[in-house]
């Protein structure tokens, strides 16, 4: 006796506008109302949690009308790396390149916007120190610097054929490493007490907060100029994928490189530019983490900011202004998870299990932006006639 | 160095690889099978919060592993499902899994202790070594390999076992047929989808059990990302093993042994920078990367599966 | 029910029965009729689309007929009906498919692949044993193997006798071979000849499958003809000629009668010179070519599938580099240079592989309107975009070739196939239009344009290259429909094992000339 209904998916032709934004919407929502199960079992009434994250990770009304943005720019602050991160996965994803090796990417740049802060005054002397010189400066070597190290897999990956996902990998963790070296022991603050931590950076170059800004001086807190760089970042990258003839190639390449090669367009240089692209982004991120927040260079810089780039990427369909919301969102969710410590003493990583849970609950849903789920009864079979005894 | 740096290196890689030898081994019957799984350092660490949490409420570190294993097969389970009947990418839907994984052991550390509380910081029953009477004492080896817990032990059926089967028994056979060419496979009448599933549940599963090996044995307790990455480089194990699990024990050894004389070589007061011999692995692996891809011969005996990563489905026919 | 007396010459170990079977718009089959003999080589001769593959997927088990009935005496001494539910009945029934795309593993040696096909593989694996097995089979059919080599190492040939291998090993009476030799060099598919002979000596029934006239001529001892997806007929081989199965194979000659003035020729368009090309596998494709199309004239390029058109047409378009010789565009040397270089010379191309290679997909069709101009104004300019131009663009060509539906933001895969082909036409032409202005004609290769549409596409298709030619383009069309060739073209160059085997007059050469030179013998 089989089950008497056949499932089947069938690919959907056309994908409509109600589809493409009501799948996922449906799929947050399951991952939420599962995240409530998960809670209840904890014994943390859902509702009342998930209104506290939201006030965690946005404040509230009475809060803003008195002038305290600070909920909502902590969560602007943590979204900042994510937006970058998210963006430049978004830029390789697009031409199928899988760089998941953001993360060590965003390590690079850090470390080069450690260099330039706390070696290039003393090197170039004569260079004036001040923030319009130095930060150009530095935002230009971290670029490179996140440039390079996506450029290495890229190469390997043209020229010799070599899978993007684990090298890409292998090079997080080599960055990671050098990182850790490099502020335990060579870069090692000399008065630091034996704080593992590189010098503080000099002040002219560190990211200037809004605090310091005028207008965006309302909002306050420790949001600084790294949000409103990753916002333009997006702008730019916007540009070129929709607007420009390099973008239309990158797309094409993307959905079909057969058709891109027909088109005269060259696999190898698009590649190289795209990673380069998608390395400096990640690069920046690293600079702005260091020159916007610790204004040195100290653990924490490698908590999957990169991995969490690439959900985010996933989640935004790859494309930029998407990623800046998503990314926000995401952030919130980790803003919102750390105050739940404080207002509910639940534990700050129920974010985590929120995370996951719309992630699993969406990539599953997704499938149903791509096909439709066609159910069939299945006939009675009947014996066949004159078989073989 | 004398005999005896040498043998307690020895004896600490093995300690130390263990749970890398069990997790590198699941994650070559996944990927054998075709699927890429980034989500082991999902399913370890849910396997050491588990398996931890369970030993400590029924004193019992054979329980604990068990709980350990079938939390990481379910854990696999999702993946499966996600990607193979989903058909979802393979690399977000691994992704997917270490994030969900990470959040909820650290969410579960939190609540999983007595009445409600914190794991952290509980000691719990733990595996105790089992020296081998007479040949524990054997000089180089014998601390090595015969004082040792039974997860260690254990190794020395499964990494034979595994090999055999995946070489020399039909089910092997049919196994890496599928990760080759799932269409292949399918036309000479494999199940590629049920197979796709079981395999990639048994890499779940013994992640999940390498997972409570850390908890239970190496570092008893529980602690916030206790893994500390261990699942990434079983990803990258896997790779060095060339998809064999007898040279996944070679690779486990090196990892193993680098944290080992790393150790040794401070306490010596040697100036070598621990990360230069940290990244050493994860260099050897690019290396064997480039080798593999580069080399005809090499790709064909010990590359990649041909389909990894390759979602397969039967066209709909017109 | 037909029994035929055991032990007799003609038994038969196969009969189909008035089989039909039709697809939604198609009828594939229509009452076919098949008989194979013990130990005979059977011929399954037609054009692409005849209905050979369908017939074959019938009596593998893969396609339940309509119609019509099955009889196997294949473990058996008399002819039992039988109803194949699936592949792997037809397989335990006694009936072997080798497909022309090998189902290999290649990283798995002869033996292990051999195995996995079996079916009373033990669960630990005896690799000595099913070696010997493997040997002793080999050995008895002239099937030479090393049962413990990788099939990666071996040449296609070998992987073919493994496939064979493969089906004996599983105790297949009867064998299929879809055009075994599409992918053999000839010295190989005189090996595979001799294997059949083997084969059929010991007691095995093959049918292979074919549209090539010389193998069914050199292998086959009978050969039954399938056309329009009907029998048209059923001969021994001695028999009948080369000229016989042609006219059998493609029917009377219907000529679509064609408005068409006579060529006003203009300047050499493009010329290839001496033009030699390696294939995929690095073994020689395209040899020695010389070829000049003028402007005003259709040249057609006929031959069987897979005697050089794909390397040829990629040798045109910039696609593949050429080993030796020249190729120059509208009178620019163009040797060595890339796709983009050929784009940018005047060379417009309609591939093959519509969504494979001329389209992309999941993009709307304004992307796939541009895929040849964006770089040029007014579409671009300093490599941005111009949205309005490429609507405007979009809607005039969609227009133009009355593209359904219309809407330049929906993706091309929501087009039927003739849709698709008018949306490239209408891309291509509209490439060769921005250039015919001018003394120079503009070139535009066409690669069985009119394959899988529907009539009416089909019309449109032929109108558009037609009016290509009356403008003064220079048009190459590689066909493997004789009697289009025939309609349209000026010249028909017949390419045979890489080679031209003659240009000639479609004016002048009959049907049958023209597949005698197809089928590699030049004409006195």
């Amino acid at each position: 006796m089989t089950f008497p209904w056949k499932f089947e998916l069938e690919r959907r032709l056309e994908v409509s506008r109600w589809v493409s934004w009501g799948v996922p919407t449906v799929s947050v929502l399951v991952a939420f109302f599962f995240g409530g199960i998960i809670l209840s079992l904890a014994g943390a009434p859902p509702i009342e949690t998930y209104r506290a994250m939201a006030a965690g990770a946005f404040g509230s009304i009475s809060e803003w009308v008195d002038g305290n943005f600070f909920a909502v720019t902590e969560t602007l602050v943590r979204a900042t790396p994510l937006i970058f991160t998210g963006l430049a996965v978004a830029m390789a994803f697009r031409m199928l390149f899988w760089n998941i090796g953001t993360e060590g990417q965003l390590v690079m740049g850090a470390i080069a916007g450690t260099w330039v802060a706390i070696y290039l005054p003393d090197l170039l002397p004569w260079l004036p120190q001040t923030r319009w010189v130095y930060i150009p400066i530095g935002i230009i070597a971290a670029t490179i610097a996140g440039a390079t190290w996506a450029f290495i897999p890229a190469i390997m990956k043209v020229k010799l054929g070599v899978d993007e996902i684990i090298s890409t990998l292998m090079f997080n963790y080599i960055a990671i490493l050098l990182y850790q070296q490099l502020y335990t022991g060579p870069w090692k603050d000399p008065e630091g007490f034996g704080f593992p931590g590189s010098a503080l950076f000099p002040e002219f170059t560190w990211f200037p907060k809004f605090s310091e800004m005028p207008v965006l001086n309302v909002l306050g807190g420790r949001i600084h100029l790294g949000f409103v760089l990753a916002v333009l970042v997006a702008g730019v990258l916007w540009v070129i994928m929709d607007k420009t003839r390099r973008g239309y190639e990158v797309r094409l390449l993307g959905e079909n490189t057969n058709a891109a090669k027909y088109a005269g367009i060259s696999v190898v240089r698009n590649v190289l530019f795209v990673m380069i692209l998608s390395g400096g982004v990640a690069g920046m991120a690293g600079l702005s983490e260091v020159a916007g927040l610790g204004h040195r260079l100290q653990a924490g810089l490698d908590v999957g900011n990169g991995f969490t780039g690439i959900i985010v990427a996933w989640l935004a369909k790859l494309r930029p202004w998407s990623v800046v919301i998503v990314a926000i969102l995401m952030a919130a969710l980790f803003v919102g998870g750390d105050q739940l410590q404080i207002s509910l003493g639940l534990p700050a990583s129920i974010s985590g299990v929120l995370q996951g849970a719309i992630l699993i609950s969406v990539l599953s849903g997704d499938v149903f932006t791509r096909y439709r789920l066609k159910v069939t009864r299945i006939g009675v079979v009947a014996p066949a006639v004159g078989e073989e005894a | 160095m004398d005999l005896d740096l040498v043998t307690s290196i020895l004896a600490i890689a093995t300690f130390a690889g263990a749970s890398l030898v069990l997790a590198t081994i699941g994650e070559i019957f996944t990927e054998r099978v075709g699927i890429l799984n980034l989500g082991v350092e999902g399913m370890m660490i849910m396997g050491a919060v588990t398996g931890f949490a369970a030993a400590y409420r029924t004193n019992n570190v054979w329980f604990g592993v068990l709980i350990a294993g079938i939390v990481g097969g379910l854990m696999a389970l999702v993946h499966a499902f996600a990607t193979i009947t989903l058909r979802a990418d393979q690399i977000v839907s691994g992704l997917a899994i270490t994030l969900l994984g990470t959040g909820l052991a650290s969410f579960l550390g939190q609540i999983l202790g007595p009445d409600g509380g914190a794991l952290v910081g509980l000691t719990g029953p733990k595996f105790t070594k089992w020296p081998i009477p007479g040949l524990s004492s054997l000089p180089l080896v014998g601390e090595g390999l015969f004082n040792q817990d039974p997860i260690v032990y254990s190794l020395f059926v499964v990494v034979p076992v595994s090999w055999f089967f995946l070489y020399k028994t039909r089910p092997g056979l049919y196994l890496r047929a599928v990760g080759e060419s799932a269409s292949t496979s399918d036309a000479v009448g494999v199940d590629v989808f049920r197979r796709r599933y079981g395999y990639t549940v048994l890499g779940g599963v013994m992640a999940g059990i390498a997972g409570s090996h850390l908890s239970l044995s190496y570092t008893p307790g529980w602690t916030e990302n206790l893994t500390g990455g261990r699942g990434w480089i079983v990803i990258a194990l896997v790779i060095f093993a060339t998809w064999n699990p007898a040279r996944a024990v070679v690779g486990a050894w090196l990892f193993g042994g680098v944290n080992a004389i790393q150790f040794r070589l401070q306490a010596e007061g040697t100036n070598l920078p621990s990360s230069i011999l940290n990244m050493s692995p994860y260099i050897l692996t690019i290396v064997v990367l480039v080798l593999i891809t580069r080399t005809d011969k090499l790709r064909q005996t010990i590359g990649a599966p041909a389909g990894l990563g390759i979602p397969y489905y039967r066209e709909e026919r017109g | 029910m037909t029994t035929t007396q055991p032990g007799t010459q003609h038994q038969l170990v196969v009969e189909m029965r008035d089989i039909t079977k039709k697809f939604p718009g198609v009828i594939a089959n229509e009452d076919v009729t098949l008989e194979v003999r013990r130990g005979e080589i059977h011929a399954l001769l037609g054009e692409n689309g005849a209905g050979k593959s369908t017939l074959m997927s019938v009596l593998c088990g893969l396609y339940q007929p309509d119609g019509g009935s099955l009889h196997l005496a294949l473990h058996q001494d008399e002819l039992h009906q039988i109803v194949l539910r699936s592949p792997r009945h037809a397989i335990h029934a006694g009936i072997g498919m080798v497909y022309q795309h090998f189902k290999l593993i290649p990283t798995f040696s002869v033996a292990e692949n051999v195995l996995l096909g079996a079916e009373d593989t033990p669960t630990v694996l005896d690799l000595k044993q099913a070696g010997a097995r493997i040997k002793e089979i080999g050995e008895r059919f002239g099937l030479p193997v090393n049962p413990e080599a990788k099939v990666w190492q071996l040449s296609v040939g070998e992987q073919q006798r493994v496939e064979i291998l493969k089906q004996l090993y599983r105790g297949a009476s009867l064998l299929i071979l879809d055009e075994p030799t599409a992918v053999l060099t000839p010295q190989e598919s005189d090996a595979l000849g001799e294997t059949m002979h083997s084969l059929a000596a010991s007691g095995v029934s093959i049918v292979f499958i074919s549209h090539k006239l010389d193998e069914v001529i050199a292998y086959a001892d009978r050969v039954t003809v399938l056309r329009d997806g009907k029998t048209a007929a059923t001969v021994d081989v001695v028999d009948v000629t080369k000229a016989d199965l042609a006219r059998l194979m493609v029917g009377r000659d219907v000529l679509f009668s064609v408005e068409k003035a006579d060529a006003d020729l203009g300047a050499d368009a493009l010329v290839l010179d001496h033009v030699t090309a390696l294939g995929d596998r690095s073994v020689t494709a395209v040899n020695d070519i010389s070829l000049t199309v003028r402007g005003g004239e259709i040249l057609g390029i006929a031959g069987v599938a897979g005697n050089g058109q794909k390397e040829l047409v990629e040798v045109m378009t910039g696609l593949r580099t050429p080993t030796a010789g020249s190729i120059t565009v509208r009178g620019n040397d163009l040797t060595g240079k890339s796709a983009i270089d050929f784009i940018r010379g005047g060379v417009a191309h309609v591939p093959a592989d519509r969504l494979g290679q001329g389209l992309a997909g999941n993009l709307p069709l304004t992307d796939n309107v541009i895929l040849k101009s964006f770089r040029s104004e007014p579409i671009s300019r300093r490599s941005f975009l111009n949205k309005k131009a490429i609507h405007e663009l979009s809607t005039r060509l969609i227009a133009a070739f009355n593209v359904l539906p219309g809407n330049p933001d929906a993706p091309a895969s929501g087009l039927s196939g003739g849709n698709q082909q008018k949306l490239i036409l209408a891309r291509e032409i509209d490439a060769t239009d921005r250039l015919a202005v001018g003394d120079e004609p503009a070139v535009l290769v066409a690669v069985y344009p009119t394959r899988g549409l529907d009539v009416g596409a089909i019309e449109i298709v032929r109108d558009a290259l037609l009016n290509q030619r009356a403008i003064g383009a220079a048009v190459v069309m590689v066909s493997e429909d004789l009697d289009e060739l025939r309609t349209l073209s000026d010249r028909i160059a017949v390419l045979h094992g890489g080679e031209v085997m003659g240009i000639v007059d479609p004016k002048t050469t009959s049907k049958d000339d023209l597949g005698l030179l197809m089928a590699g013998e030049r004409l006195s």
